[in-house]
């Protein structure tokens, strides 16, 4: 089967290809069979090229397949060969499948869009490139993928391109980034310096002959990588830019919150883990970076209006989640987390897109409510979303995988109270923002008359997502009950156990406070925005809570503060300079040879007196110095 | 012969089209393209005799030579010879020399004739250059890319266009002094030492001189390669010939004759002064840093389209000399990409540039915007072509740029790290080139037609190279790669020799 490993990328990238040269001249219905149809292709070669993967494992537990040599320039070279391994295939999975989901969906979402075909063919490279990126078996290969992806932000995010705020959060999203991208390119050039090649298997073999543990180059290494992975990742300091990015159509951040981008920085810190696994440091920085973000975008996410933007938010703060586990050593249960969060992000986006829509373009979620009886399939698959986002026990797949993350930072070999204190205050956040997005848009009174109810193709993909977000937990059940461990077995090969540390207290109990941190967290939201919403009125009057609303509101003012750092003066500097101080310098002599010019032109007066006496006067001087000597 | 037929089938072009042009106004043009076409199939026959599939493969880096003697008295030869760097670069010459011709098909109307002569005279000249082995005959070409293109801009500019034309010629033919300045030393230094005088490209280079003289020799040549590049802070020349220069002018100015100044540094700079080339690596490769990053602010301020892409010129242009002072193979490989692929990449952003001020009659991006919706084609391709100035993976300049870093980090960290931030900055310039013309509201209500099919010829021909380069650079790493590994080896030769002989550097 692995020689069928290439058409996985091949038939989005021919999907892409169709649309940009043709997509003028075919029917809108031809557009939509050849957009989603590509990526829905993709996703059953992809179950066929898995199945026969997961059914006889190959010897070393990867298949590869070699396209060509990219380019080989003295002991450097690159290859545009494609590996498949269990952790990649857990990526594919959710690229192609969650991916297809979103396609559909999209051709009925975009049905009166005026760029349907651009539209299509934008979706199609972006998922033509997170495949590049996670099947790439070498740093540069994933690169391009990795380039790629920021290339298609770009272009959807910016799809409305007639608003400017749009082509300005397009903008953003590259060059944030972009940042990330060219600290990495340069951990790539270290990588190349000190293992010799790109390709990650020979990287990975040879790490530890390559690198002291806890040496500095490998500190060093691991973090620019890292800085990578913050950026597509949207986490501290570089995650400005995502909920900027809902500037596109739902579609958009369903793809690029749910299947691709955002977890591109986690599958690089997993890819690479045998790094990461060398410098405690670097570890100890991924874990903090990810508490510090998931408490920060939770909070922010506690104050925000618009649906979109809270889901942002909650993105942000998952994916802290995430690097909280590859931080403290969970590498599979950040990977479990990456999958669940897939299907429920996917689902909220997508079903928050339905209500926007029927709503004739509202966001605002004070202005929704009453959606419970007038939208019922949004309604219960939302909740479905709803429930495993804020993880409520036992009966959601986002209890199953963020109760593993919690009990490791504690317990793995990394973690420890701070950070099990911050995740548990998180979870706490979480079910509270959930809670109170759902009350103000399902319940209570309808502020807004609803146009069209979505049709089959938009609540078809909904309905699949939200069995996904409620049942597919059950694949990785807790040590102590169940202990069913399907996916972690499956990773195994690529990532190693999770090393625990001893004497740790019963998992039972951290269950429970998980448990309760989530209950308390929806009564919170319950109490004030259900059952008292006048006090959060209370709230309103007192002057601190205002304060820390407007703060929280901003995103913690990391818009201004950038803003205020690097943009202006940015734009200061370069437009003080427009007309080029440089040349200042040629003007200049120029300009003196002119007046020397001038100078000795007034000599040449035509007045025969002066003539005379400049002759008399220089024979003076001549006879004078003569004279003299 | 072929090469020798290179540059006559361009000067009897030249010829031809002045006299047609006294007949008609379009039998130039039709003259301009045969003559380049031809070129063009002449490079691409040596290419294909030459490589390893076309049966006769020189055993060393030399391709092709062709000798006579000029003037024997003073040891000048007409001397031709290519390496495949030199045919990378006349490929690249030809090619380019077609787009020109196709670029000013509808766009130049006055004086015709005397246009295509002065178009083809300087890729005359051009190809010259990238071929001449003896340094009075480079000289003799270096010169004569000169006056045609003082003319070209002088004549067929813009508004500002005498200004531009003047400050041109005298920038290049100030430095060009110092060049022949520095040749007729090494002729004198080179005679003393052996008796021979020669101005032959293969006797100079062995010539040893005293380091004190090396150096002074090796910075007359640097100045006037360094102006064409241009490096910082020669470079203000440039914003205005590129802006005020017709769109074939832009389109070979920035795709070829930045060119030369990189070419002779390869050929002549590193070759001939070794040890002032170490010694002045560092700060060399500082300047180009401080280019890279002063071009991009400066790209970012403009607000005439072709400025700001003259600007973005300086910025890639600080990659190629940061490369060529690297001096290992990784990032001379690097070089030579990226001065094909900028070629490409800038040229195609003048032509957009052009046609949409044959449009909008404006250069000015303030008065553009929201071009993508009555030109998709325009814009899918700008697109393209900022992300290739930016860098991105999949097109021509990623691996130029790619390369170039790589091989910089191996000798130089800290110098890969202040020019990796170039990637972010040329993130910044393109968006806005991007998101200023194509995007946003539209600002004037005129109806814009999309490309012609002439213009689509021209855009896919670039747009398929680009492309092509992104993925499949082999081709030409494989033809560069003689000319490049004899440099490295020769380079390391002489730092062993250094380390024995210590008192040459004194």
């Amino acid at each position: 089967m692995d020689k069928f490993l290439w058409l996985i990328p091949a038939l989005p990238l021919g999907g892409f290809l169709i649309l940009a040269f043709a997509g003028k001249y075919i029917s809108r219905k031809a557009v939509a069979i050849v957009g989603a149809g590509s990526i829905c292709l993709s996703a059953l070669v992809m179950f066929a090229v898995g199945g026969a993967f997961l059914s006889g494992m190959p010897e070393n537990a990867v298949y590869t397949q070699t396209l060509w040599t990219w380019f080989e320039v003295g002991d450097f070279n690159a290859k545009i060969t494609l590996s498949l391994d269990a952790l990649s295939l857990v990526f594919v999975f959710a690229i192609t499948f969650i991916g297809a989901l979103i396609h559909i969906y999209s051709t009925a979402f975009m049905e009166a869009d005026r760029d349907y075909a651009r539209f299509f063919a934008s979706m199609n490279l972006f998922v033509f490139s997170m495949l590049v990126l996670v099947l790439a078996d070498n740093l540069l290969l994933m690169y391009l993928g990795w380039e790629g992806v920021g290339l298609c932000s770009y272009l959807l995010i910016g799809f409305w391109y007639e608003q400017p705020a749009n082509g300005a959060a397009a903008r953003k999203a590259f060059t944030v980034t972009r940042i990330g991208d060219a600290a990495m390119a340069i951990g790539l050039f270290m990588v190349f310096q000190q293992a010799g090649t790109l390709v990650v298997s020979e990287i990975g073999a040879n790490a530890s002959a390559i690198w002291q543990p806890n040496s500095t180059s490998v500190t060093i290494t691991a973090l620019l990588l890292l800085a990578g992975g913050l950026g597509k990742s949207a986490q501290l300091p570089l995650q400005t830019w995502l909920p900027d990015a809902m500037a596109g159509p739902s579609p958009v951040s369903a793809l690029i919150h749910a299947a691709t981008m955002v977890t591109a920085g986690v599958y690089l810190v997993a890819r690479m883990h045998t790094i990461f696994a060398l410098s405690e440091t670097a570890r100890l920085v991924v874990a903090v970076i990810g508490a510090a973000t998931l408490l920060l975008a939770g909070l922010t996410a506690l104050t925000q209006y618009d649906i979109k933007r809270v889901l942002a938010y909650s993105t942000i703060s998952q994916i802290g989640y995430m690097f909280l586990a590859l931080g403290v050593g969970a590498w599979t249960a950040a990977v479990f987390h990456f999958m669940i969060h897939a299907f429920f992000k996917a689902l909220l986006f997508l079903a928050a897109g339905a209500i926007i829509e029927s709503l004739h373009h509202e966001h605002n979620m004070f202005k929704m409510g009453g959606l419970k009886d007038k939208m019922p399939v949004v309604f219960w698959t939302f909740l479905a979303g709803a429930i495993s986002l804020a993880a409520v026990p036992l009966v959601s797949a986002g209890f199953y995988s963020k109760d593993q993350i919690l009990w490791y930072s504690w317990s793995a070999g990394g973690g420890n109270a701070v950070l099990w204190a911050v995740a548990l205050a998180g979870a706490l956040i979480t079910a509270a923002y959930t809670t109170r997005m759902m009350i103000l848009t399902f319940w209570g009174e309808s502020h807004t008359p609803i146009g069209h109810l979505p049709g089959r193709r938009m609540t078809m993909p909904l309905v699949v997502l939200a069995l996904f977000s409620v049942f597919a937990g059950f694949i990785e059940l807790p040590h102590n009950f169940g202990h069913f461990t399907l996916f972690s077995d499956l990773l195994h090969p690529v990532l190693p156990e999770t090393f625990m540390k001893e004497n740790i207290p019963s998992e039972w109990l951290f269950q429970l406070l998980a448990a309760l941190a989530t209950l308390g967290g929806i009564f919170l939201g319950y109490y004030y925005y259900y059952q008292k919403p006048s006090r959060i009125e209370n709230l309103r009057r007192n002057g601190l809570v205002v304060q820390l609303h407007r703060f929280w509101f901003s995103g913690w003012a990391f818009d201004a503060l950038y803003d205020r750092m690097l943009v202006k003066p940015f734009i200061y500097i370069s437009s003080i300079n427009k007309k080029d101080i440089t040349d200042k310098l040629y003007t200049g002599i120029a300009a003196i040879t002119g007046d020397m010019y001038k100078l000795l032109s007034r000599t040449q007066s035509g007045s025969l007196r002066w003539y005379i006496m400049g002759l008399v006067a220089g024979a003076i001087l001549i006879l004078g110095i003569q004279i003299m000597l | 012969m072929m090469l020798v037929l290179l540059i006559t089938v361009l000067m009897v072009g030249a010829v031809a089209a002045v006299v047609a042009g006294e007949w008609s106004r379009h039998v130039p043009r039709w003259i301009a393209l045969v003559a380049c076409v031809i070129g063009l199939m002449c490079v691409i026959a040596i290419w294909a005799n030459t490589s390893p599939a076309g049966g006769s493969v020189p055993s060393g880096q030399w391709l092709l030579d062709y000798r006579k003697s000029w003037i024997p008295s003073f040891g000048i030869s007409f001397h031709l010879a290519v390496d495949g760097l030199s045919l990378l670069l006349l490929a690249l010459t030809f090619f380019l020399g077609v787009l020109a011709v196709l670029c000013s098909w509808d766009e130049i109307r006055e004086r015709t004739g005397f246009y295509y002569f002065n178009l083809l005279w300087i890729l005359a000249g051009v190809a010259g250059v990238f071929m001449a082995m003896d340094l009075f005959l480079f000289y003799f070409f270096w010169e004569v890319m000169l006056i045609p293109m003082y003319f070209l801009i002088g004549i067929w500019g813009s508004e500002n266009r005498v200004y531009a034309a003047y400050k041109f010629f005298i920038f290049t033919q100030a430095s060009g002094l110092l060049m022949f300045l520095a040749i007729l030393g090494l002729y004198f230094i080179h005679g003393q030492d052996t008796g021979i005088y020669t101005f032959n490209y293969f006797e100079l280079t062995g010539t040893v001189i005293p380091f004190k003289s090396a150096f002074w020799l090796m910075s007359g040549f640097m100045i006037a390669f360094a102006v064409k590049l241009p490096v910082f802070p020669f470079h203000t020349w440039l914003p205005d010939a590129h802006g005020e220069a017709p769109t074939a002018g832009s389109l070979i100015l920035a795709g070829l004759l930045l060119k030369t100044g990189a070419y002779g540094m390869l050929r002549f700079v590193v070759p001939m002064f070794p040890e002032a080339v170490r010694e002045a690596a560092v700060p060399a490769m500082v300047l180009g840093v401080v280019g890279i990053i002063y071009g991009a602010v400066m790209a970012y301020s403009q607000t005439d389209l072709k400025r700001l892409v003259a600007f973005t010129s300086v910025s890639h242009m600080g990659f190629v000399i940061t490369g060529i002072f690297a001096l290992n193979e990784l990032a001379l490989q690097g070089v030579v990409m990226q001065l094909v692929t900028h070629a490409l990449s800038t040229g195609a952003l003048f032509l957009m540039a052009g046609m949409i001020k044959e449009r909008l009659h404006t250069r000015d991006i303030g008065e553009m915007g929201g071009l993508w919706g009555p030109m998709p084609q325009m814009g899918s391709i700008g697109l393209v072509f900022a992300m290739a100035s930016l860098g991105l993976p999949g097109l021509g300049n990623f691996i130029a740029e790619f390369l170039i870093l790589l091989g910089v980090f191996q000798a130089h960290p800290w110098i890969t790290v202040a020019a990796a931030s170039g990637l972010i900055f040329s993130a910044v310039y393109s968006l806005r080139i991007v998101g200023k013309i194509f995007l946003g509201p539209r600002k004037t209500m005129e109806t814009v037609p999309d490309f012609s099919f002439r213009e689509m010829l021209i855009m896919a021909a670039l747009t398929v190279s680009i492309v092509w380069l992104g993925l499949f650079p082999q081709p030409v790493i494989d033809t560069a790669r003689p000319a490049i590994t004899e440099l490295v080896r020769f380079m390391d030769v002489q730092s062993a020799a250094l380390q024995h002989q210590p008192y040459v550097k004194q």
